[in-house]
């Protein structure tokens, strides 16, 4: 079998926070940590890939060149990469596919956002052809309505409570409290979470994770140049899934206003949630039981239940047992969200799956600190997005 | 003052006593899709461009809901002042099996909603502009009784 494995040199992050400073300084906060950390200048690097960010104009939509500009043109190749919440992703896959094929030694891939305040929105104007601008003009439909269907659809089918819900916030702000780039350090408890205002029935304020600042950024090299380097045993990329759904996709998705059908065409064993990670393993020849963590896309806190069966940790129905059982907490089986989550951090959309990757890596490392978890040899990254984007990353030592 | 009542949005639903969903319904391989505005077949095996507009089923099952208890961001309009939050449900078609999200009719909440539940196609003002009231479908639910009455 060729080997398809790339190596993680270096990675930075910006922390996670509410400042609505310019993105691009987020962004080369964490180039410049990331290339630190691998022990590779700027001038080394022959690509660079940023992950777009669609609410911050001209910049924004070239982040790229952008973030190349910032850090001085050094005359590398360049790509900017849009795939919503999985644009870090999309845009290390650029950077993997170019290092395989033999036409780049070291790459960096940035991702960084700054958010306005309150819901998510979509572009302004009359744009009555843009599926993210009807559901606002037609239904009223924000980001936590989605969130909320898929919520209510785990308490009416599997019996779910609130009070399950709220464990996974519990247990996500305490993995965070010791992360230096998270933006809520605190402990939260299920009395503040039931008593936060009801935002999309099920779900509450505190089940529901914010919009952030932050950036995240990564140094990546074929395996040769990571030995030229003296780094014998780089953390390693085994798989980037970046599947987009099978049809029919009959789970009502971002930002649309319906499903496929499933009347003509039979619906694909996997849902598109479960495809994404399934690519990865099948890409890396491994299984979840080969993973010692995840760090999945809790936009709320039940989809994080959602995700422990979509990623294969357990089967359909059984994942608020699996939390309660500490199976996804440090110290249990296979703890998720180590990181702290999205719970803790906040969502900045180009640059949550970059941080998700760098989590893993620290945590493959050893690197990890109070919130390590021992003997870590494998990880897998998972998230969703709008317009039929997800990615996966599976990471081993 | 005398009001007109338009869609909200052209093409996409029929008013009247029976309102339904407009789609569209491949002359090749009979997928359907909605909204209307497709101009190709979404079934990857199918290459047709060949579509004809179809009426949909005005009956499904409930297959979430949820409610907007804070007022949505722009372009939505309130259509009150102060804002009052709606329920919102996504249903599966009874025939063409396809989910459609849409605001619940007005007089219904949470509490008249549960997964699996039956709901029927209705048409009702979202917001009156310049005298004009502008139509949208929404989703009712119906009871066990009700059904069983019809």
């Amino acid at each position: 079998m060729t080997n398809h494995d790339v190596a993680v040199l270096g990675v930075g992050m910006h922390e996670w926070g509410k400042w609505g400073r310019p993105f691009v300084t987020y962004g080369v906060a964490a180039a410049r940590a990331a290339l630190a950390d691998a022990g590779v200048e700027w001038s080394d690097v022959g690509f660079i890939a940023g992950g777009e960010t669609v609410r911050n104009g001209y910049g924004g939509f070239v982040a790229g060149s952008t973030f190349a500009q910032a850090l001085g043109w050094n005359g590398a190749r360049v790509a900017t990469c849009y795939a919503a919440c999985a644009s870090g992703s999309a845009a290390l896959e650029a950077a993997r596919t170019r290092i395989l094929a033999g036409l780049c030694d070291v790459a960096l891939v940035v991702g960084a956002d700054t958010t306005p305040k309150g819901f998510l929105a979509p572009t302004s104007g009359e744009r009555w052809d843009d599926p993210d601008w009807l559901r606002f003009r037609l239904v009223g439909a924000t980001n936590p309505t989605y969130f909320g269907l898929y919520a209510r659809r785990r308490m009416d089918r599997f019996g779910a409570t609130s009070a399950d819900f709220a464990q996974v916030k519990v247990k996500n702000a305490r993995h965070g409290l010791h992360n230096p780039n998270a933006r809520y350090r605190k402990e939260v408890t299920a009395e503040e979470i039931a008593a936060s205002p009801v935002v999309a029935d099920p779900l509450h304020l505190l089940d529901i994770c914010a919009t952030s600042d932050g950036g995240a950024a990564i140094v990546v090299s074929s395996m040769d140049y990571a030995r030229r380097i003296g780094q014998a045993n780089p953390v390693r990329i085994r798989a980037i899934s970046t599947v987009t759904p099978s049809y029919p996709n009959t789970v009502l998705d971002l930002p649309l206003l319906s499903t496929d059908a499933a009347g003509v065409v039979p619906v694909p064993a996997l849902s598109y949630r479960a495809s994404i990670a399934a690519a990865a393993y099948e890409e890396s020849g491994l299984g979840p039981e080969d993973m010692s963590l995840a760090e999945v896309y809790d936009l709320s806190t039940a989809l994080e239940l959602d995700w422990y069966e979509d990623i294969g940790l357990c089967g359909e129905g059984e994942a608020e047992k699996l939390l309660a059982d500490g199976a996804t907490t440090i110290g249990g089986r296979v703890p998720v969200n180590t990181s702290g989550g999205l719970a803790s951090f906040g969502e900045a959309v180009p640059a949550q799956a970059l941080a998700q990757v760098c989590e893993i890596t620290w945590q493959l490392r050893g690197a990890a600190g109070p919130r390590q978890v021992e003997g870590a040899s494998a990880g897998i990254t998972a998230n969703q997005g709008l317009f039929g984007h997800g990615s996966s990353v599976l990471l081993t030592k | 003052m005398s009001t007109a009542a338009v869609p909200m949005i052209e093409g996409w639903f029929t008013t009247g006593d029976q309102p339904a969903l407009l789609g569209r319904r491949c002359l090749v391989c009979g997928t359907t899709a909605f909204p209307p505005t497709l101009r190709s077949c979404p079934n990857p095996g199918c290459s047709s461009d060949d579509l004809e507009e179809v009426a949909l089923s005005r009956r499904g099952r409930i297959w979430s809901y949820t409610d907007a208890r804070y007022q949505p961001p722009p372009p939505y309009v309130p259509s009150t002042d102060p804002y009052e939050p709606f329920a919102i449900a996504a249903v599966e078609l009874a025939e063409e099996r396809l989910v459609v999200l849409g605001q619940v009719a007005a007089g219904y909440g949470l509490d008249d909603l549960k997964v699996g539940g039956s709901a029927e196609l209705v048409v009702e003002t979202l917001e009156v502009r310049d005298g004009i009231e502008r139509l949208i479908w929404r989703w009712r639910p119906v009871t066990e009784t009700q059904e069983v009455a019809q």
